[in-house]
């Protein structure tokens, strides 16, 4: 009756024992209900996890969310369009900027504005630099998930080098709200081009670091080799987004393969996939993906355009009635807004699609068999923010 | 192939928002918004996706739309789960982005000017529909996509207003499991042969469905927005006014 998951070689003599243990175990007692959270170190916030255990094993899963609901998609239709920004900035509240992108860009579409080339290079860097930090504080706190607490203090260390980049451009270190719809409400202070440039080759450096001490490292290897594999169709299914998704083998990049949207067709980038679709994997390609962003600020810097960062918008931004779908790739995954409007000051309706609520969904179905300690090494690996779960 | 058959929809269920748009307009907005809103007409990949929906949907398309680029369908109630097995099957959309529901009721009835809050966005006062029409206040929308051809539609379907009732998208997308519990706590639409229609977000006892446009902001009902610069009058007009108490 034992199961061993694939590519998990275990001694026969252990095997043997944990047979008769199991045959004790269905004797005597149920299954165990054990409650992890709301506040488990895991789950980066108010995620209770309701598991069914027997034994060591678990039987069945169910993710209780809404302790942070905060009803974001009530409050839209009761702001204007430039008031709106700043409460889709604490959806996912570690890469906020990326967050603001896509919902100025549907209101840019309605009203057929164009933001100019400078303020669509510079959200660009942007962008990509709240990836970086956002992947940054990922790359540490796997480690400590799994065990490793070394990891973690690199990622902070390296992660502020990045804020600082962000607070210095725009006022925020984590709430930038530094979008317009037209441009942008800054352009960037003097200084911050050779700044960004040494923060990125310390970023480079950082995943070197990371690359030799967490991927090389036997421990971690065994805790996330073949642990909560997502098949990419399932994946898909459950609406799995982003580098989950890439991690397994589905090469699908909204930066590259959606709507074209801010500067990412001048630059040179490559989008890089994993076919396992386990915990290691999840972790790879975000170690990738973060060299890659900060080769894409680099180039970005570099081809800085000159010119006006704001378009011309009116003074009072009415949006003309129409409905768009704008969806960009955020960190955390595919993060899009259905926006309706009715010619007014504000949204009609707003659908917030947030990446971590359907990268979430799929945990009953990926939970299902795996091992306690693997929920948490699966849950870190999978990587969402509350506030993107709950919006 | 079946290109004449949008092009004959098209006109109706864009001429209310032109009406919209033209009755909003005023010299702030005119300097942005397009004279004559005439939606383009679809793009080719957009077209091509329409008209094999079409070959297999048939009249169970009750209407198309043109949002930004975006493909809008708009397919009868007892085809909404045919349409996702359609977009999976024969679109080769095996994502699901997002399942929601919408309320078009007008929202100044119950919020806005005289209800205490006047920092609201005032919308159009009667009820009219968006992209690809509507038949009544509620619909379920939702957005698949293909991971590997790139490209999406966007399905709405009409829900009846006294008996909310749609087919669920659980058997087809499995990930529509907790969107369809959202929606259905959030507009109170119950979706047939879902699993387990649980609160997902509210706590069980919560009664209402917070996303309709009747349910009101409670908190702005009980207190003025304080972020409204003009809740106070200023100094001197206070002073003026209250002068006599």
């Amino acid at each position: 009756m034992t199961v061993t998951p694939p590519g998990f070689e275990v001694d026969p003599s252990l095997l043997r024992h944990l047979d008769g243990a199991q045959i004790g175990v269905e004797l005597d007692n149920g299954d165990m209900v054990l409650s992890m959270g709301p506040q488990h170190p895991a789950t980066h916030g108010t995620l209770r996890l309701v598991v069914r255990l027997d034994g060591e094993r678990v039987v069945a899963a169910d993710p209780v969310i809404g302790y942070m609901h905060r009803g974001y998609e009530k409050l839209t239709e009761f702001r204007t369009y430039p008031q709106v920004t700043t409460l889709v900035n604490r959806i996912d509240w570690l890469s906020s900027f990326a967050n603001e992108v896509p919902f100025v860009h549907a209101a840019e579409k309605l009203m057929e504005v164009e933001a100019p080339p400078r303020a669509e290079y510079i959200r660009t860097a942007l962008t990509e630099l709240a990836r970086v930090a956002t992947f940054l504080l990922f790359l540490g706190e796997m480690g400590l998930q799994v065990g490793a607490i070394t990891p973690t203090f690199y990622g902070f260390r390296d992660r502020e080098y990045v804020l600082n980049l962000i607070e210095g451009a725009t006022g925020g270190r984590f709430h930038p709200n530094f979008n317009r719809i037209g441009g942008l409400k800054d352009d960037l202070p003097w200084g911050w081009v050779a700044e960004c440039r040494s923060a990125m080759r310390k970023v480079l450096d950082a995943c070197d670091d990371f690359e030799d001490l967490v991927l090389g490292n036997p421990i971690f290897e065994k805790r996330t080799r073949s642990i909560g594999i997502i098949p990419a169709v399932i994946g898909a299914s459950y609406g799995v987004s982003g580098s989950n998704l890439r991690a397994s083998g589905v090469d699908w990049d909204l930066r590259r393969d959606g709507e074209p949207y801010l500067a990412y067709r001048d630059l040179d980038w490559k989008v890089w996939t994993h076919p396992d679709g386990d915990s290691f994997s999840r972790y790879w390609v975000r170690l990738q993906e973060t060299r890659e962003s900060a080769r894409m600020v680099l180039q970005l810097v570099d081809g800085l355009p000159s010119g006006p960062i704001m378009a011309k918008v009116p003074r009072v931004i009415k949006v003309p009635p129409g409905e768009v779908w704008v969806s960009t790739e955020n960190p955390l995954g595919e993060m899009g807004y259905y926006v309706v409007s009715k010619g007014s000051t504000g949204p009609f309706r707003v659908k917030i699609r947030s990446a971590s609520f359907s990268n979430v969904s799929i945990l009953p179905w990926l939970l299902k068999g795996c091992y306690v300690p693997d929920v948490i090494s699966i849950l870190a690996s999978l990587y969402f923010i509350l506030g993107d779960i709950d919006r | 192939m079946s290109d004449e058959q949008p092009e004959g929809a098209r006109p109706t269920a864009d001429g209310g928002e032109a009406g919209g748009a033209a009755g909003s307009g005023d010299g702030i907005e005119a300097a942005v918004a397009p004279s004559a809103p005439a939606p383009p007409a679809l793009a080719e990949r957009e077209a091509g996706l329409l008209s094999r929906l079409r070959a297999d949907l048939g009249d169970g398309i009750v209407e198309d739309g043109n949002a930004c680029g975006g493909l809008v369908v708009r397919v009868r109630p007892d085809m909404w789960r045919r349409a996702g097995e359609t977009a999976r099957d024969k679109l080769e959309c095996d994502y699901l982005s997002f399942l929601s529901g919408i309320d078009w009721a007008p929202a100044s009835a119950f919020c806005g000017e005289g209800r205490g809050d006047a920092s609201t966005p005032q919308q159009p006062s009667e009820m009219d529909f968006g992209t690809a029409g509507s038949a009544g206040r509620f619909q379920v929308f939702a957005r698949v996509a293909s991971t590997g051809r790139h490209w999406g539609v966007t399905f709405k379907c009409d829900v009846d207003e006294e008996d909310p009732h749609a087919e669920s998208w659980v058997p087809v997308y499995p990930g529509a499991d907790w969107h369809e519990r959202e929606c259905w706590e959030m507009y109170g639409i119950v979706f047939d042969g879902h699993p387990a229609l649980r609160h997902l977000y509210l706590p069980s006892g919560f009664e209402g469905h917070p996303l309709r446009k009747d349910f009101p902001l409670l908190a702005r009902e009980v207190k003025p927005w304080p972020g409204l610069v003009d809740v106070e009058p200023m100094p001197e007009a206070a002073g003026a006014e209250g002068g006599g108490e």
